[in-house]
């Protein structure tokens, strides 16, 4: 290992001696080039094409594979452009409630599962908190098709539609927000519930003033993550869907990718990923910005969501 | 605490109820096309059927025998590429780590379905790909969205190998850098030092991402018909979907559902007591 001390010590370096492929090869302390460009080109291979994707539903042409000039026809110059195609809005419409309602049903049912299984004593505790992994495992589609089948066989009050798209959502949702509360809760323990318990506070009020407040980032983060899964989830959709009117912009996706003539889906996707962007970023910014009073607000759709929870 | 727990209860159960009828929604359609609720009368000919067509011979080993060397393959070159990238960002991620994870976060961010529009758009005939492609001498552009399992095995891999990073990181990210030095420090090469220690530390984390990006490729059927839509490359998935949602073949599909449940239950299976192993090795 002659090389090591060589090359940390410059001035000890013989110049113009090139090391052998064997010393650079023996060198603990050579620097890692293989695995970083290996690291790059993958990041680069997995970003690329959706840039790709986002650049093409700026294209001036009709093609959907080459670019002839930037312009905002695809968005809202055309007629069928995505901010003006009704099939298109109607899809956004409804992925946009769909994630909304989603967030709003699933998050406090994933809380109390979370602070249940946490406090949950006794026989029944391990499974149950095995249990609540399994959605995250289960193949969508499998879930899909299973959801499908109760809807259709056995929950027949339940149509095909936008009612039983919501319930599939919150059934495969609730396992995030139980996984990420329940993190949250463990690193708090129970001290300060008792702390308030023995200070007189009823459960309720221990609930309310010390263990829901502390949970708030954990909660908000878990209602951006619910909102952006429930967007982007195609296969739970797309089986539960009843007819043209309920479906998403992944329902949209999938069925346009091969056949439709037109960047417009490009537009289309790009803004349901800006939505997701938006709503991810808020979940990590927000609750710091939030102590520094109130937030600068971002997209006009994210104010929405932002408005009905805070 | 009963005020807590009494609100746990009356959300425990309807959530349990969600989940029960979820997983356990294709048994009844076991017997007749209509649905048999007892199970003293169910029939097993068509679940039979299914298993027996999924093995080879069977009429659906095409599509299972696909899946299963589709995924294979895929999982292959996941771990090619993610293991890698994992191993760097963990041991050598240093300043840059929030910026590389951030960026191999980005993926499960952006709706697979963009993701997979994205390389449609670039595998026309006349799209970008096929443009660099068409650069080299000797070879001319492919039609690549017509049916080549190739391009459906890539599709897997780009789709699911942030599922394969990021707990393959974490497991990486928990090995003693010690561990590794000692090894070095004791004369051993890098070669040997990765297989002899790395390896084994990180077996675990291997078979848990593994399994996890398995799951949801056996399950895919979306992928296949964007990138190919051929007979040539469908997949069970496929099957699945085409019975139960665009044929009326209700009993066969949810049978084939529950044989592919039942083979991927041991997958899934081995992931959650990994995991329940895990959490109490940490508690």
């Amino acid at each position: 290992m002659t090389a090591a001390p060589a090359r940390r010590d410059p001035a000890r370096r013989v110049p113009n001696r090139r090391r052998s492929l064997g010393e650079w090869y023996a060198d603990p302390f050579r620097r890692p080039r293989v695995l970083a460009a290996t690291t790059w080109i993958y990041i680069a291979w997995s970003i690329v094409p959706v840039l790709v994707a986002i650049r093409i539903s700026f294209n001036a042409g009709r093609s959907r594979s080459s670019f002839q000039g930037w312009s905002l026809r695809w968005w809202t110059g055309d007629p069928a452009a995505a901010l003006r195609d009704p099939q298109l809005l109607t899809a956004m419409r409804n992925s946009l409630w769909l994630g909304v309602l989603t967030m709003i049903v699933a998050t406090p049912l994933g809380v109390a599962l979370a602070i249940g299984l946490v406090r949950w004593r006794g026989y029944g505790r391990r499974p149950a908190n095995v249990m609540m992994l399994v959605p995250l495992v289960t193949p969508e589609l499998v879930m899909g098709s299973s959801l499908y089948l109760v809807f259709t066989t056995l929950l027949t009050a339940v149509e095909l539609g936008r009612g039983a798209q919501l319930l599939g959502h919150v059934t495969f949702t609730i396992s995030y927000v139980v996984v990420i509360v329940r993190g949250r809760l463990l690193t708090i323990g129970r001290d300060f519930e008792d702390a308030a318990h023995d200070l007189g506070a009823t459960p309720i009020q221990a609930l309310r003033t010390v263990l829901l407040p502390l949970l708030g980032p954990a909660i908000f983060a878990s209602l951006m993550i619910v909102f952006a899964t429930s967007i982007d989830d195609f296969v739970i959709s797309a089986f539960l869907q009843g007819d043209a009117s309920s479906e998403t912009v992944p329902v949209k996706i999938y069925a346009g990718a091969r056949r439709a003539p037109t960047p417009a889906l490009n537009a289309l996707a790009t803004a349901m990923m800006l939505i997701t962007f938006t709503a991810i970023v808020f979940a990590m910014v927000l609750p710091r910005a939030l102590r520094r009073g109130r937030p600068d607000d971002g997209g006009s759709a994210v104010e929405d969501f932002a408005a009905l929870d805070l | 605490m009963p005020g807590v727990l009494w609100l746990v209860a009356l959300f425990l159960v309807p959530a349990y109820a969600v989940v029960a009828l979820a997983a356990g929604g294709q048994d009844p359609v076991f017997g007749d096309a209509t649905a048999e609720w007892r199970p003293w009368r169910w029939q097993f000919t068509t679940i039979g059927d299914a298993l027996a067509g999924m093995m080879p011979g069977g009429d659906q080993w095409g599509p299972m025998g696909r899946t299963l060397a589709y995924v294979a393959i895929a999982l292959a070159a996941c771990f090619v590429i993610g293991y890698p990238v994992a191993y760097y960002v963990a041991r050598y991620g240093g300043r840059r780590r929030g910026l590389l994870l951030a960026l191999l976060l980005a993926p499960f961010w952006i709706s697979y379905l963009m993701r997979m529009l994205a390389w449609v758009n670039l595998l026309q005939v006349d799209g970008y790909v096929n443009d660099l492609i068409d650069v080299m001498p000797g070879l001319g552009r492919v039609a690549w969205l017509d049916g080549r399992w190739t391009t459906v095995v890539m599709g897997l891999v780009y789709g699911y190998v942030p599922f394969l990073i990021l707990p393959l990181y974490a497991s990486l990210d928990r090995i003693d850098g010690r561990l590794l030095e000692a090894s070095r420090d004791l004369g051993v090469g890098p070669v040997r030092t990765f297989v002899h220690v790395t390896m084994p530390l990180s077996r675990q984390g291997m078979l848990a991402a593994g399994v996890i990006t398995a799951l949801p490729m056996f399950g895919d059927y979306y992928t296949q018909n964007l990138l190919s839509a051929s007979p040539r490359t469908s997949m069970i998935g496929n099957q699945i979907e085409f019975y139960l949602r665009q044929g009326s073949g209700n009993q066969y599909g949810s049978a084939l559902v529950l044989v592919l449940s039942a083979l991927l239950a041991v997958l899934m299976g081995y992931y959650l007591w990994s995991t329940d192993r895990a959490a109490k090795e940490v508690r």
